[in-house]
């Protein structure tokens, strides 16, 4: 009671911090009570364990030497639950070193995507009707008007496969949704008060846009993001199954695909086990997508 | 009676103007990025040309002579103004692989892209617009759990694996009756067979990508359409038709479900286009001999010129594609003004 006006000050300050704080455990609530989204979770926790400890776990090293005797066994034999392939290696341990590129280059392509979408679309956004947000705009409808496959391929083949080169194309050719939503949302954030009292105490445009409005429009980015992993991951498995995947001894789901299409009728399981892991992790990615969407803001839903 | 009509033509007359001219900044954005990506390859796009010549490599003098027949001597952006200045007049170049004109080799493709592609949109719509509407109306049911359930493992599915699913375990074990790859069994024609089992060929031949088409296409139409109804369905004008004690078909089909199509209508520019670039895989199981088939032998054969096409073709698809949505849009929704 000595000091009122201190006193006041920090408690706001509490008050602020434990609002966040109940913010996020709000948002852990909601995500929680949706089953779908949890079982997602846990099973992408599970299977990044698996890419993760895969020297560890594989019972054959990535580069495993050709065992012409062993080729083709069915799944179930004695050391390979999963049977082996047309150089008689073993199908699960293959599996396991390519969760690999299939896991990670959902991540890298989407973080190539949000970085350019979210630059071009908060600057086209905030100059909105400006020749820069025209240029902007239309550049970003000319990747977009392009078949993305067509677009993927013809890269991709050009710049020869990679499997960097695969991420960023991934990324590249996957911003301009992400710049739509994100100049949308600036374009509505930026005739609210807040920016205008900003922009009257002297920020600058780079301080406006990166320090006040980009965080507003953060929950949509991620929503849209989430959603985009599994879209990456499928890219990839695609552009692999083309023969435009990482060249050997990289190894993916997709690769494994692409190469079991010729020993269909001695060896269908080498096309139904890595088709069934990409299935799953696209449909946990987007389990998890929907759960984030609906617990960050109820009112977003589609 | 007469002016009224005449204003809406003009306006539908200026929209599409506007429309078309909005286009061709667009258009040429897009020959700036398919000029530029064939920049990108490693010694750039005359190392690929000239290769494609088999024994020119060696030999200097010929080289020389043939950089100079196709131009490859003059500065980039030199060779970009007379390519888009032959495109201009119609001529996209040689085929370097087919050794034909690029016209031609994907006119002789783009017909059977289409056919793939008006037969999946046409079972798309009429599956996925009756199931999203039964999945709204019956929201938590089994059959709405069941729809969606279906929506999300069509969405997470990749195609060439339910392609290859479907060879394996309906074509390898029909005995031949369903055939795996191509558009049609070489031989059967009208003159011999008669058109009923022509048609009867085709259909056969549609029956696998049509289904991994179709499959992938219905998750996101169902989704959006049952949202889309259900938003509806919460409105006060379904409520005053209930109210005023219509039947309940005639609320849904006849109140809701028109209101329901609008953001339907919004999200088909975007559908036309997937299909278009899913071609490339569709085609590529099924040995379908489409646009998709042609971008990727291109791609895998270093045939620039095809490559460049085949991406302006499909950039002008899905144009035409937005515009038809653009069109429809105005048409089925008052509303909206012209411009």
């Amino acid at each position: 009671m000595a000091a009122p006006h201190l006193n006041v000050e920090a408690e706001e300050q509490l008050q602020g911090l434990a609002r966040e704080e109940s913010q996020f455990r709000q948002f852990a609530r909601r995500f929680a009570r949706n089953k779908l989204a949890v079982a997602g979770l846990i099973v992408l926790l599970l299977l990044y364990v698996v890419a993760i400890l895969a020297p560890v776990i594989a019972s054959e090293p990535l580069d495993a030497r050709v065992n012409l005797a062993e080729r083709f066994q069915p799944p179930g034999t004695p050391g390979h639950p999963l049977g082996t392939d047309n150089l008689g290696r073993d199908l699960l341990s293959r599996m396991i070193w390519g969760s690999r590129i299939s896991l990670s280059v959902g991540f890298v392509a989407m973080g190539v995507a949000v970085l350019l979408g979210t630059l071009v679309g908060s600057i086209a956004g905030y100059f909105g009707g400006s020749w820069i947000d025209i240029i902007l705009m239309r550049i970003a409808e000319a990747i977009d008007v392009i078949p993305v496959f067509f677009l993927l391929v013809t890269v991709v083949a050009v710049l020869r496969p990679s499997v960097f080169n695969i991420m960023v194309v991934i990324g590249i050719t996957s911003w301009p949704g992400l710049a739509y939503i994100v100049r949308g949302q600036f374009l509505s954030l930026r005739q609210r008060d807040f920016t205008e009292a900003s922009r009257a105490m002297g920020a600058t445009d780079a301080r406006l846009i990166f320090r006040h409005i980009l965080p507003n429009a953060v929950a949509p980015i991620i929503v849209s993001a989430t959603l985009r992993i599994g879209w990456a991951i499928l890219s990839e498995a695609g552009l692999s199954f083309l023969g435009l995947g990482a060249p050997p001894p990289a190894v993916s789901w997709g690769q494994i695909l692409s190469v079991s299409r010729s020993f269909l009728k001695q060896a269908p399981w080498l096309m139904f086990w890595p088709g069934l892991a990409i299935f799953i992790t696209v449909l946990a990615f987007n389990f998890v997508g929907d759960g984030i969407r609906d617990a960050l803001d109820p009112k977003l839903k589609r | 009676m007469f002016p009224p009509k005449l204003k809406v033509v003009t306006g539908m007359a200026r929209f599409l103007t506007k429309r078309i001219l909005n286009m061709i900044p667009l258009l040429f954005i897009v020959t700036l990025l398919s000029f530029g990506i064939m920049q990108l390859a490693p010694g750039g796009p005359e190392q690929v040309i000239l290769s494609a010549e088999a024994d020119a490599m060696s030999d200097p003098a010929q080289m020389e002579r043939l950089r100079e027949k196709w131009g490859l001597n003059d500065p980039i952006p030199v060779q970009y103004f007379r390519w888009v200045g032959n495109m201009l007049q119609g001529d996209f170049g040689r085929s370097y692989y087919y050794r034909l004109p690029v016209k031609e080799v994907l006119g002789a493709a783009l017909p059977n892209t289409i056919q793939l592609n008006f037969f999946s949109l046409l079972l798309i719509y009429s599956i996925s617009i009756p199931l999203g509407v039964i999945s709204a109306v019956r929201q938590y049911s089994k059959t709405d759990m069941i729809v969606t359930a279906t929506a999300f493992a069509g969405q997470a599915a990749p195609s060439f694996w339910v392609g290859t699913l479907l060879i394996w375990g309906v074509a390898m074990k029909s005995n031949g009756l369903i055939p795996t790859n191509g558009i049609a069994t070489p031989g059967v024609n009208f003159e011999t067979y008669g058109w009923l089992s022509v048609l009867a060929d085709r259909a056969k031949h549609m029956l696998l990508p049509l289904t991994v088409i179709v499959f992938g296409g219905l998750t996101s139409l169902t989704r959006y359409m049952r949202s889309s109804m259900l938003e509806v369905l919460r409105e006060d004008y379904v409520r005053t038709a209930r109210a005023k004690g219509l039947a309940e078909k005639v609320v849904i089909y006849k109140h809701a479900l028109r209101n329901a199509l609008l953001p339907i209508l919004a999200v088909s520019g975007g559908l036309l286009s997937s299909l278009v670039g899913g071609s490339v895989i569709i085609e590529n199981v099924f040995s379908w001999p489409g646009i998709g088939r042609v971008a990727w032998q291109a791609v895998n054969n270093r045939d620039y010129n095809v490559s460049m096409a085949v991406m302006l073709l499909g950039a002008v698809l899905t144009m035409i594609g937005y515009l038809l949505v653009d069109i429809a849009y105005v048409w089925v929704d008052p509303r909206i003004k012209y411009d």
